[in-house]
């Protein structure tokens, strides 16, 4: 154990890193239940292409072509899995649509092992986001300090947008009440298309800026499901703030207790995970008050 | 009728016995990869390793080779299953592959008691040639304890005297990293620190980076393989603690298979494996020239595994054997100097001795490439609990 300062700084900002991260994929999957109570166990899937496309698009665009297509990719993806799956399946009730999900994603699986093959693949951080850069007396990553602002802006972005914008205020009035905002004029079923495609470019966005940090393998999506899974349901599904407090406690959680507790690390967040749901099963900010 | 069947069935087995033994002998060889899952790019280096094997040195052996190709999917269950169709529905006459050691250990009664030989071309746990040996499996790839063991006593003599080892935690990563330390402190090395991050569970290794770096160790010392050794190659070397503390590993860290994906970030690493494709012997110039013309790819270590299991099987058949009893005889006695180095196999353990490579990862003409820093020595494994039968000598 290290009683120097830096040592506790480099670990906060590994934290901070870790919980953006998973924020920018958590964020997408529970608007996308908040407002259509549809449960899309394949949004890990999503990510994982858009690491893939923006890994193969580096070689050929740089960092920033794989960075701006990705996300735009997966959301025509979304668009698709939209019309041709999830429009009739909303409806069907939650088991069938948790099992529908969990089958695509071993579809997605094995057809990303046919497009991309079995080998892991790599992408470089792009050239102005090379080496450290000296923060509050460590040495950290700059990249990585790139992903911690980059899920502050998408935080405060879609802050904004929910609280202070039109529509937001209609998304706001979808998720309290579906049908009651239909009544209202709300076009509700559009708006559920958008949000699903925002959604899932998040989630490919997500994918593009983790590239560069881990390996792109065919089951990282489903190695990053359980996490998200968790971060949303301590904090609540459907609900942003829920989004970034779970982020937070998932990502604090793995890295101190990483730290402070190493031989109790994976059994923490689950141990947390099963207080939550006994204290409060609606988690710790719901959707609805 | 079903009688009369069967009279007849048995009547054109012998007959087909019969005639083909007049001729060539024919050996029946299921193979037991994980063609599916994490593991299926090692399983097709092993399968394409293997049939390159065959066809390179099968010619003057006198026997024709008809393989049985079953996916072990990385599930022990379903390895054990699709043992059991090979040598109860196929009747094989020997078995090859298993990548996973959790396959391995589900199948080890199944073929010890059907009396099967098994080439084992991957899957490295120590107990397999240690506690749970069998006289019917024998090891060609390495073992997990064999691979790092010789890092230990190098180590020292380059002059890195404490370090901080990093490893998954699970059964490899414990055998590993036990193996290294042990022999480490043995020479005079001290280990401040061990961290062990869950298996297939950590996306961040930032928080074990910290601890590392916070130890104050000369240089840092782990295994990762696959997907985690890219992710953990590169962000240790995004810390910049590659020119502090340097990286040292079990060679399955930067393999030749997928050390591209880790780019520059891999540049400087220090590892030690049983096989890299820059080896400099006539056996391996020959293995390289041959595995790119059929594939395309360099030959990575799981590559030259298979390639190794069928020159042992064909060594085998070379010595007389043709059937389950003398192909198991056989094959604990084969030696022969591969692209390697010299292997023969341990008649303790049945695990396979050969000397280790210590290389380090640079960059080439076209992409990364090994440079091998030195050869240690061949040295059998401690038998480990190991009472090998002499069932069938």
């Amino acid at each position: 154990m290290s009683t120097d300062l830096g040592f506790w700084v480099l670990q906060m900002l590994n934290a901070l890193q870790l919980s953006m991260l998973l924020f920018l994929l958590s964020v997408g999957l529970t608007v996308i239940f908040g407002l259509m109570h549809f449960v899309n166990l394949a949004h890990g899937s999503l990510y994982a292409f858009g690491a893939y496309v923006a890994a193969s698009l580096s070689g050929a665009f740089g960092y920033w072509g794989g960075f701006v297509l990705a996300p735009l990719a997966v959301a025509a993806l979304g668009a698709v899995l939209y019309f041709t799956l999830i429009r009739s399946m909303r409806r069907a009730g939650p088991m069938a649509q948790v099992l529908v999900t969990f089958g695509l994603i071993f579809v997605a699986v094995d057809a990303t092992r046919l497009i991309w093959g079995d080998l892991p693949m790599g992408s470089a951080v792009p050239k102005t986001f090379e080496g450290q850069l000296a923060l509050l007396g460590v040495q950290y990553p700059i990249y990585r300090l790139f992903i911690i602002g980059l899920g502050l802006t998408v935080l405060a972005a879609l802050t904004l947008v929910l609280s202070r914008t039109q529509i937001g205020a209609m998304i706001r009035a979808g998720v309290d009440n579906d049908q009651m905002a239909a009544c209202l004029g709300i076009n509700v079923e559009r708006m559920f298309m958008s949000v699903f495609v925002l959604g899932c470019a998040l989630a490919g966005l997500a994918g593009a800026v983790a590239a560069p940090v881990l390996s792109v393998t065919p089951d990282m999506g489903l190695q990053i499901l359980i996490p998200t899974l968790i971060v949303i349901v301590i904090g609540g599904l459907g609900s942003l703030k829920g989004a970034v407090v779970g982020s937070l406690i998932f990502g604090f959680v793995q890295t101190f207790g990483a730290v402070l507790l190493p031989t109790l690390n994976s059994v923490l967040i689950y141990a947390l995970l099963a207080a939550v749901l006994v204290i409060r099963p609606e988690g710790l900010l719901p959707a609805k008050g | 009728m079903k009688t009369t069947l069967k009279t007849a069935l048995a009547g054109l087995a012998i007959s087909t016995a019969m005639s083909s033994a007049a001729f060539a002998e024919d050996i029946k060889v299921g193979v037991l990869l994980p063609y599916s899952g994490v593991f299926a790019a090692l399983a097709q280096d092993i399968d394409d390793g293997f049939t390159l094997g065959l066809e390179t040195f099968g010619a003057d052996s006198g026997a024709t080779f008809q393989l049985v190709r079953e996916d072990t999917e990385v599930k022990p269950p379903v390895g054990l299953a699709k043992t059991k169709k090979l040598v109860l529905q196929d009747e094989v006459d020997v078995l090859m592959g298993v990548v996973s050691s959790g396959v391995l250990g589900a199948i080890r009664d199944t073929v010890d008691g059907a009396k099967v030989p098994l080439i084992v071309a991957n899957a490295g746990n120590d107990e397999a040639t240690g506690k749970d040996c069998s006289p019917y499996i024998t090891r060609i790839s390495f073992s997990n304890q064999q691979v790092n063991r010789p890092m230990g006593q190098w180590m020292v003599d380059q002059g890195v005297k404490r370090v901080f080892t990093i490893a998954p935690d699970y059964a490899a990563g414990r055998q590993m990293i036990d193996a290294f330390t042990t022999a480490f402190t043995a020479a005079g090395g001290e280990v401040i620190g061990q961290d062990w991050p869950a298996f297939q569970k950590t996306q961040d290794y930032g928080p074990f980076l910290a601890n590392a770096r916070a130890s104050g160790a000369d240089a840092v010392f782990v295994f990762f393989a696959g997907g985690e050794a890219i992710s953990f190659v590169k962000q240790y070397d995004s810390f910049g603690m590659k020119a502090a503390m340097p990286l040292y590993g079990s060679g399955f860290l930067t393999s030749s298979l997928y050390v591209n994906a880790q780019g520059p970030a891999a540049e400087g690493v220090i590892t030690a494996l049983h096989y890299v494709p820059t080896l400099d012997n006539p056996e391996n110039a020959a293995l390289v020239a041959a595995f790119k013309a059929k594939t395309g790819r360099i030959p990575s270590e799981y590559a030259v595994q298979g390639y190794d299991s069928a020159r042992a099987l064909i060594e085998a058949v070379k010595s007389g054997a043709t059937d389950r009893q003398t192909l198991a005889a056989a094959l604990p006695k084969v030696s022969f100097t591969g692209p390697r180095g010299e292997l023969k196999i341990d008649p303790a353990t049945n695990n396979v001795i050969q000397p280790i490579h210590v290389y380090e990862t640079v960059a080439g003409a076209d992409g990364l490439t090994q440079k091998v820093l030195a050869t240690l020595p061949a040295e059998a494994d401690p038998a480990n609990g190991c009472t090998m039968p002499a069932a069938i000598n």
